[in-house]
């Protein structure tokens, strides 16, 4: 099976400082992959290569095949409304409010009257599992969960078919990001989406991804299930997976394994 | 438009047929794909469908090709949350996909209340925008004479202690508000006075009078042009950038990290930035009074055949030293409040960008008109007073 999104030899530089070398990564249809990596490893600048807000260096990268960089500008909308994005902040529009938010790819790219377009921008706001009374709410009334799961709810807007989420649950209480988690894998089953995670925390790397990622010297080292990342004899990694926090998210995510709670919703 | 949901599994066909559907005998039939793409489509197709298709006996799934979130809130509303739900727990051929998504649409829409929002009459919102208006007006003159009190206060309580006095921001306040201004406002009250001597000569002439154009262009500008352009230039200049600085520190939550840290916002960022202008206005405006003056000069000299050594003789004759002062007193008294006012709309900033464009407009509309109406204020002061 061709992989949705194909990295190949990508490099990115700064100035003198470079951020990437010889990147290869494919992300495979319908799974979710986790990128990790110390801070300052490039996870967020690969995210704005692969949706096209960065120009690379020098490399290649195809989404559904094609090169985003050298599409005319309808061919790249077109291709941009298949993936979803979910910055670190929320990025919300801090002039609208939620329905308005997440109506605006709706009216502007499908062209539904702006009655249609909120009503099915609420229809994603309570896929995220928001209340109704937020629906109405500016983005600066909101807790920062609500802010993610409504830009969540925006990244959604058109049915994508990948969904990039630049370190989702940073920022939110256990049982929030827990419950982020289960959303996720939960909209995953449902609509089929294919999922780029960059993230820190290790609860959500056990338990949502498939494969895991991880970026250090300047490329990914590996990309593999939890396990056999979690093997790899690199010092980074061991350190990594096997440190408190490590630990303690593995044992978590085995209990969870041992006496599943609820159906996923 | 191709979803994954459906398409993965069903087969590679990217052929899509539209949605539809029918409604035959108490059995509610849905084909095709419905999708982001059709929604309106079918949107009009289930609108148009009789009231008892809402209640049917059996829902038949088996033509549906490919669903995603748009088409099951589709389904979802016209048949409700509930029935649906019951429809496909039954569906013993609908795929484990699809049917997941049908769910998680109705289980979050049967949570999710709408809410009213009560329609307020026409002439009781029309009221109640006037209140609001007169209120903000009020609040407004409220906040402004609190935040100068607390300008105020908070230089006297500094100004004791050398220590705490920030000369660098100050400094560098003073540079981007008065040297950078001087150019800009040296050549804007250069032109202004070339203008009013062209006006003056050709109203003066009808009368042989075009002597008095020196008087003219000497009176207003030390006394009233100015001080009131460079402040007008400030206030557009000045005003509007430190409104738009202050609120984005405010929208970036800095004003907040200020106050945690034990240090008053007032004295670390207001205070520089009203002195600083106290001291560049009061230069800008002298500047600005000599530019204009050259501009009327140039001219009476060029086209009016009035020497340059007359026009200086007929101001050190005419013009006394009082027109320059009460010219100038006013400079200060401006600065301050033009500082104070793009102070405070910056320290007003909600939390959204939008804000602070809001905020910056007003804090130069405010900030101008103050100026003008106080210099009318003090206009019809020093006529009354015979200064």
């Amino acid at each position: 099976m061709t992989p949705i999104i194909q990295v190949r030899e990508l490099c990115n530089r700064f100035g003198d400082n470079v951020v990437h070398l010889g990147l290869d990564l494919d992300l495979r249809r319908r799974e979710i992959l986790g990128v990790v990596g110390g801070s300052g490893t490039g996870k967020s600048v690969l995210l704005r290569s692969i949706v096209g807000l960065h120009r690379p260096t020098y490399g290649q990268i195809r989404i559904f095949g094609e090169n985003l960089l050298t599409l005319s500008p309808p061919e790249r909308s077109k291709l941009e409304q298949r993936f979803g994005v979910l910055f670190q902040g929320g990025a919300l529009f801090t002039s609208l409010n939620l329905q308005e938010n997440v109506a605006i790819p709706l009216m502007e790219h499908i062209g539904l009257p702006r009655a249609e377009a909120e009503k099915l921008a609420r229809v994603k706001l309570a896929l995220t599992g928001l209340p109704a009374s937020a629906a109405r709410k500016y983005p600066s009334e909101l807790s920062g969960g609500m802010v993610k799961r409504a830009s969540l709810a925006r990244a959604l807007a058109l049915d994508p078919e990948i969904l990039f989420l630049d370190e989702p649950t940073a920022g939110l209480d256990p049982i929030g990001a827990a419950a982020f988690d289960q959303l996720l894998v939960t909209l995953r089953n449902a609509l089929g989406l294919t999922v780029f995670l960059v993230t820190h925390d290790l609860d959500t790397l056990y338990a949502t991804c498939d494969r895991v990622a991880v970026l250090s010297q300047q490329r990914v080292i590996i990309a593999d299930t939890l396990e056999r990342v979690a093997a790899n004899p690199d010092p980074w990694i061991q350190d990594y997976f096997q440190g408190p926090r490590g630990r303690a998210a593995s044992q978590a995510a085995d209990n969870d394994r041992a006496n599943p709670h609820g159906d996923g919703n | 438009m191709q979803h994954g949901a459906a398409r993965q599994d069903t087969s590679v066909l990217p052929n899509t047929t539209p949605g539809s559907v029918s409604f035959n005998h108490g059995a509610l039939a849905i084909t095709g794909d419905w999708t982001l793409s059709g929604y309106q489509a079918i949107g009009q197709q289930l609108s148009r469908l009789p009231p008892d298709a809402r209640k049917p006996g059996t829902l038949d799934l088996t033509n549906l090709g490919q669903i995603d979130t748009a088409g099951a809130s589709l389904l979802a509303d016209f048949l409700g949350p509930d029935l649906l739900e019951d429809f496909v727990e039954s569906d013993p051929v609908l795929h484990r996909d699809t049917a997941a998504l049908l769910q998680i649409v109705a289980r979050s829409l049967g949570q999710w209340k709408e809410q009213d929002i009560a329609e307020i009459p026409a002439l009781t919102r029309w009221l109640s925008q006037i209140g609001e208006r007169v209120q903000s007006l009020g609040l407004l003159l409220w906040q402004l004479l609190g935040f100068m009190g607390q300008t105020l206060a908070t230089l006297f309580r500094v100004l004791p202690h050398p220590g705490r006095w920030r000369v660098t921001p100050f400094v560098a306040a003073v540079q981007d508000t008065g040297l950078n201004a001087l150019p800009i406002v040296a050549l804007l009250t250069f032109l202004v006075g070339a203008v009013v001597a062209f006006l003056g000569a050709t109203v003066l002439q009808d009368f042989g009078a075009t002597i008095y154009t020196v008087n003219l262009v000497a009176f207003s500008f030390l006394r009233e042009f100015g001080v009131l352009l460079a402040a007008i230039l400030l206030a557009g200049r000045t005003a509007s950038s430190f409104t738009a600085h202050i609120g984005a520190m405010k929208v970036n939550e800095e004003l907040d990290a200020i106050r945690t840290l034990g240090l008053n916002p007032v004295e670390l960022l207001v205070l520089p930035r009203v002195l600083a202008m106290m001291v560049s206005l009061p230069i800008l405006t002298f500047v600005g009074m000599i530019a204009g003056m050259v501009g009327g000069a140039l001219v009476c000299v060029l086209s009016l055949d009035i020497s340059l050594n007359q026009f200086l003789a007929i101001v050190e004759r005419d013009i006394a030293l009082r027109h320059f002062l009460v010219g100038l007193c006013k400079a200060p008294v401006f600065a301050f409040l033009i500082a104070v006012i793009g102070c405070l709309e910056g320290f007003k900033v909600g939390g959204s960008a939008q804000s602070v464009g809001e905020h910056t407009t007003s804090s130069v509309v405010q900030s101008i008109f103050t100026v003008i109406l106080l210099d009318a204020i003090a206009a019809l002061f020093f006529m009354e007073m015979g200064w």
